[in-house]
């Protein structure tokens, strides 16, 4: 915008040169955003030294998506706006260390693949329990991890999964969980059954397949695992869980951001802070101590 | 066949040989102008690296390539019962007797019904629904279910196909059998059916290259299909360039099936003796 506006009236006129016009032309734009950006800082962004919190892709203000609809223990009755639930607390406190409160902070909804497609986002931060993995971290930004959680299994009463302590009582199981989730990835990689996993869009879909005898246990996030048991599949409970240091791995959930996206180590700082003065710990006791009993299954 | 070519026919390969240069002139054109516009837009970059990674290609290759089996599978399974259950419920839909009328009423509500409701919906309520009945593991089966719901659903569509075909046939192709003294099966058997069958070539290929992208439905209810793999893919490697593949994939079995029934249909129009007007 800065540069001759004068002369991208008349670019139409050529359709190739414009193409190709425009091409370099939106790429001086990307860089003058940025910098426009950081040089006029929005009201409320906090002074955080060399930090840039100011890039939010509306001025001033700070969007925050999660999933639609949101889930129990992560947000409270589908209303993050509230506060209520693990991961809408953490939000708005992040949110709040980064400088923005209040009207300052507005929710939005994507599904998974919205947070990872090309091209503008329409968030500036999103969580709905995204694990950090290396390999999407080439094409999307993560913060650092706000919790960590273990692998954990739901079965129905009387499932050959009942009452294992080890991996190896696991072998033989018929397995299901939710696609695109690294609990899948650890069925598959560390207990390695010999049947087929079988894959669902979601947990109502791994809940009807355990009463429709298709599976004999499904594999979630410890706190996903315990709400599941308790709430959503009747006779169901958690059989175990899987500790990292029983041979496990463990989840790390973060924020996803546009890959490189300025506002990523501004997101890091404020998770640094809330890690050092106890507030996410605090958050952590409040909505998910109920979410951290289950027997212990070991590797040997 | 005559040893030199008449002039009609001279003229006619010069007619073919200009019509083949200016559609090769014109497609490089095109494909040029796409190849070299499209890295000009300014998110080339990030959509190339979203959708066309050769990593994540070469990772997930394989996998997708594995899990398409399934898919191949439960095709070949559906593919002979549709054929038979649609013909059934077509021949049920053109009874003539009045006592036969409950199977008329059948055949016509059961396609209103299977094409009526949304495939997706079919197969939650049978699949998940059927076995939770109280079905044994073995036969509660997914795959099973899965495969039952695709032959009912494309059942229906296929039957008002072979219906449209079987009302294709002139009338008097009917009365001119019975008057030669064939029975009413004889005549459906030996003159309606032949002649429908050959009319409702295209789309009846059409119905199975739907069909064989509807097979991806299957994995809704639990089985890993080329699909759903591509999906884990995707969140894995926050990518989308698995989709691509698989796309690729299922290009490798739908062109050559529609190029092959667009082989037989010309064959057959030359053998009716109708002339091409370019």
């Amino acid at each position: 915008m800065r540069r001759s506006p004068a002369l991208r009236r008349i670019i139409p006129a050529l359709a190739v040169g414009a193409l190709v016009l425009a091409a370099c032309g939106s790429d001086d734009d990307g860089g003058g955003e940025a910098s426009d950006d950081s040089s006029a800082p929005a009201g409320t962004a906090a002074e955080t030294g060399d930090v840039d919190c100011g890039a939010t892709i509306e001025d001033g203000v700070l969007t925050i998506a999660t999933g639609e609809p949101a889930f129990y223990p992560w947000v409270i009755d589908d209303e993050p706006e509230t506060g209520e639930g693990f991961e809408a607390a953490v939000a708005l406190a992040v949110a709040a260390e980064m400088g923005y409160e209040g009207d300052a902070v507005v929710w939005t909804r994507t599904t998974f693949d919205e947070a990872i497609q090309p091209g503008p986002k329409s968030f500036d931060m999103n969580l709905q329990q995204y694990s950090i993995t290396p390999e999407r971290a080439e094409n999307i930004d993560f913060s650092l991890p706000y919790f960590t959680s273990n692998q954990a299994i739901v079965a129905l009463e009387g499932s050959p999964a009942e009452g294992a302590t080890t991996i190896a009582d696991l072998k033989e199981v018929k397995f299901g969980a939710q696609a695109g989730t690294t609990s899948l990835d650890f069925i598959n990689e560390v207990i390695q059954p010999t049947q087929d996993v079988f894959v669902y869009d979601d947990n109502v879909g791994a809940k009807a397949a355990l009463e429709a005898n298709q599976i004999d246990a499904a594999v979630f996030d410890l706190p996903t695992a315990l709400f599941v048991s308790g709430v959503e599949i009747e006779g169901s409970s958690v059989v175990g869980q899987f500790p990292a240091d029983a041979g496990g791995t463990t989840d790390q959930f973060g924020f996803v951001l546009e890959l490189d996206s300025p506002l990523t180590s501004c997101v890091d700082q404020a998770i640094t802070a809330l890690t050092e003065n106890g507030e996410l710990e605090a958050i952590t006791q409040e909505w998910l101590s109920d979410f951290t009993g289950a027997p212990v299954i070991t590797a040997e | 066949m005559t040893d030199r070519p008449t002039r009609r026919e001279l003229y006619e390969r010069a007619q073919r040989r200009r019509s083949n240069v200016i559609a090769v002139i014109s497609t490089v054109v095109v494909v040029g102008a796409l190849i070299v516009l499209v890295p000009l837009t300014p998110g080339w970059d990030r959509v190339r690296q979203s959708f066309f990674d050769g990593d994540v290609f070469v990772d997930s290759f394989p996998r997708l390539l594995r899990a398409f089996w399934l898919d191949v599978k439960i095709l070949l399974w559906s593919t002979p019962l549709i054929l038979i259950v649609s013909l059934l419920i077509a021949l049920a839909r053109n009874t003539r007797s009045p006592a036969l009328f409950p199977l008329r009423a059948f055949a016509v509500i059961y396609t209103d019904v299977f094409r009526g409701v949304p495939v997706i919906l079919l197969v939650f309520l049978i699949g998940f629904g059927v076995p939770a009945l109280g079905l044994s593991r073995e036969w509660a089966n997914p795959v099973i279910w899965g495969t039952v719901t695709l032959v009912l659903s494309y059942s229906a569509y296929t039957a008002e196909i072979i219906r449209s075909g079987i009302d294709g046939v002139h009338e008097s192709q009917r009365a001119a059998a019975r008057s030669l003294g064939m029975t009413s099966r004889q005549t459906m058997n030996s003159v309606i059916l032949p002649q429908a069958f050959r009319r409702i070539g295209p789309p009846m290929m059409n119905t199975f290259v739907s069909l064989q992208k509807d097979v991806a439905l299957v994995s809704l209810i639990g089985p890993v299909e080329i699909l759903r793999q591509a999906g884990i893919d995707k969140a894995k490697f926050a990518n989308f360039t698995p989709y691509v593949a698989a796309s690729l994939i299922f290009l490798a079995i739908t062109i050559p099936c529609t190029r092959l029934a667009d082989h037989a249909l010309a064959k057959q129009r030359r053998r009716t003796g109708a002339t091409t007007i370019t």
